[in-house]
């Protein structure tokens, strides 16, 4: 474990749209700084360090630790920049919980932020992927997915309905978000009947395009219970990498989650996920994944995650509530959304989630995904850990 | 009233272009691809895990490969999609021929998938386990493009 436990003391975002004309990237992530610095009652010169990130690709400029100083805050302040694709925004989280569970540092600043609506999001996308082996048939992000969705559903007999009843549920949860950009619920019929994008992938199983930022502030042990009297602490964090080429992937099971959250659950003594964590916030880019990762969560047993979504169990009121912020099919700031998976579980654990609040979460849990299967996981606690 | 219409910034006929090495296992397989039709793969000596492309470095046993397998040219559908939605290409700057079938095919004998076109005549047939086999391009220049799709075979 670290030298000191770390909590989260205060989150900002901003309210998520598809475009944004009226700021450029840098004034986009200083009004999620200064919402986060509001949180937490603190102002930039109390800030030691910033992490911050987004997916390059997407605004194809590469310093941006550097050219967003004036709108972050960093000016002559260390800075240190993450970015790992789709997990962005969760990897920036880990990495500021390890500056300061270091003790090196005891109030670090994390941005994530993407202005998606700069850019063409597939062909950014796929120079994320070897340029000799991976790009002669690619299509984007949900090239790898709908393989993967393929895979899963002829080994298990999972189908669209399953897939449709995921997006449902997380479109129903965003009408309690004003911060996320679709807050309009749909139907199970109006999911299987918009635009097949790549089999079995329809539109609205999918997430949309979108400008955002998050912030989140972490705070060494001494100091967080002195700003804030409900800091969400760090547990744990883990993560698995994976890639090298597309056709490596073992398609239908995500081996880097199964592997991060094992992790997670023995360091942490939790034996029964679905009973000890309070809620989730999954990083769930399309609707089947709600099916078949929440099995390689340990939710529930191969080829039982349809019925267990089925049974309502991840609805809010149900057993374990998932994505009570509608998640990534309501909101894809690419660069934040990993971010904002974390600022939704510390809402939860703070009891500031307003609408969307789950009562009385001891434990919850926020999660990022790369398209090329890496997973990272976060363990968020109301109670501070005795580890 | 603000103006919305975007300023326009061209490069012209202006490119960036890049010069990738394949390394010598890539260049064995596109040179045996090119010259004799033939897919080479790599075991790996520790796990023996069957690798296609070849690459030099077995990840998951952090050590040098350099024990060639020729695989298929057949094998089966490991898994795939039907691409619909139409999108420009960045690598050609032209729409991708949609619908098209995304195929990742296991090659006989090889235990990674091999990504390429698959033939959606009859969308019925694409299942995964379907067996299929590649067709050649008459020129071939050295790329994975000298397969020009996978074909299921009855």
């Amino acid at each position: 474990m670290g030298k000191q436990r770390v909590a989260i003391v205060g989150t900002g975002q901003t309210y998520h749209k598809s475009h944004r004309p009226d700021v450029n990237g840098q004034e986009l992530i200083n009004e999620a700084v200064q919402a986060a610095l509001a949180d937490a009652d603190l102002t930039i010169g109390q800030i030691d360090a910033i992490v911050i990130g987004n997916m390059d690709h997407f605004e194809g400029i590469n310093y941006v630790d550097c050219w967003s100083v004036d709108g972050s805050g960093g000016v002559m302040k260390p800075i240190i920049k993450l970015t790992t694709g789709g997990t962005t925004g969760s990897t920036l989280a880990i990495g500021g919980y390890h500056m300061v569970a270091s003790g090196l540092f005891d109030r670090v600043l994390v941005i994530g932020w993407e202005k998606n609506s700069e850019s063409d999001t597939t062909g950014a996308i796929t120079t994320a992927f070897d340029p000799v082996w991976d790009r002669l048939v690619f299509a984007g992000a949900i090239s790898g997915l709908a393989a993967e969705a393929q895979a899963y559903m002829a080994k298990y007999g999972a189908t669209d309905r399953d897939g449709a009843r995921v997006s449902v549920r997380d479109r129903r949860h965003a009408c309690n978000n004003p911060h996320t950009q679709l807050r309009k619920a749909v139907t199970i019929e109006e999911v299987l009947a918009s635009p097949m994008l790549a089999d079995p992938i329809h539109l609205l199983d999918v997430c949309p395009r979108t400008d955002g930022a998050c912030a989140v502030i972490m705070a060494g042990e001494r100091l967080a219970e002195k700003i804030t009297a409900t800091p969400d602490w760090i547990w744990a964090t883990a993560n698995r990498h994976t890639y090298t080429y597309l056709g490596d992937a073992n398609f239908g099971r995500l081996d880097s989650m199964a592997a991060a959250s094992r992790e997670i659950y023995q360091k942490t003594g939790i034996r029964e996920p679905a009973k000890e964590i309070g809620v989730i916030e999954l990083y769930q880019p399309y609707s089947f994944a709600g099916i078949m990762w929440i099995e390689d969560l340990g939710l529930a047993e191969y080829g039982m995650g349809a019925e267990f979504i089925w049974s309502g169990a991840t609805d809010m009121g149900g057993e374990i509530p998932i994505n009570p912020s509608g998640g990534v099919i309501a909101c894809n700031p690419i660069g934040a959304t990993g971010l904002i998976r974390c600022a939704e579980a510390a809402l939860q654990v703070m009891g500031k989630a307003g609408d969307r609040q789950v009562p009385d979460v001891d434990l919850a849990l926020s999660t990022g995904f790369g398209g090329c299967f890496w997973s990272d996981i976060l363990l968020h606690g109301r109670r501070k850990p005795d580890f | 009233m603000p103006d919305s219409n975007p300023v326009i910034i061209e490069s012209g006929g202006a490119g960036q272009p890049f010069n990738y090495a394949v390394g010598l296992h890539g260049s064995l397989f596109l040179q045996e691809l090119r010259d004799n039709r033939r897919f080479m793969a790599v075991r790996c000596p520790r796990c023996g895990k069957v690798y296609i492309p070849p690459r030099r470095v077995c990840g998951a046993c952090f050590v040098e490969m350099d024990d060639f397998v020729e695989v298929g040219p057949q094998g089966t559908i490991g898994t795939f999609t039907i691409l619909r939605y139409a999108f420009i290409d960045p690598e050609t700057g032209e729409q991708k021929p949609v619908p098209y079938g995304y195929g990742f095919i296991r090659l006989d004998g090889a235990d990674t998938l091999f990504q390429h076109y698959i033939d959606i005549q009859d969308e019925s047939k694409l299942v995964i386990g379907a067996r299929v086999e590649p067709v050649f391009a008459d020129a071939r220049k050295g790329t994975v493009k000298d397969i020009e799709y996978f074909t299921i075979i009855d």
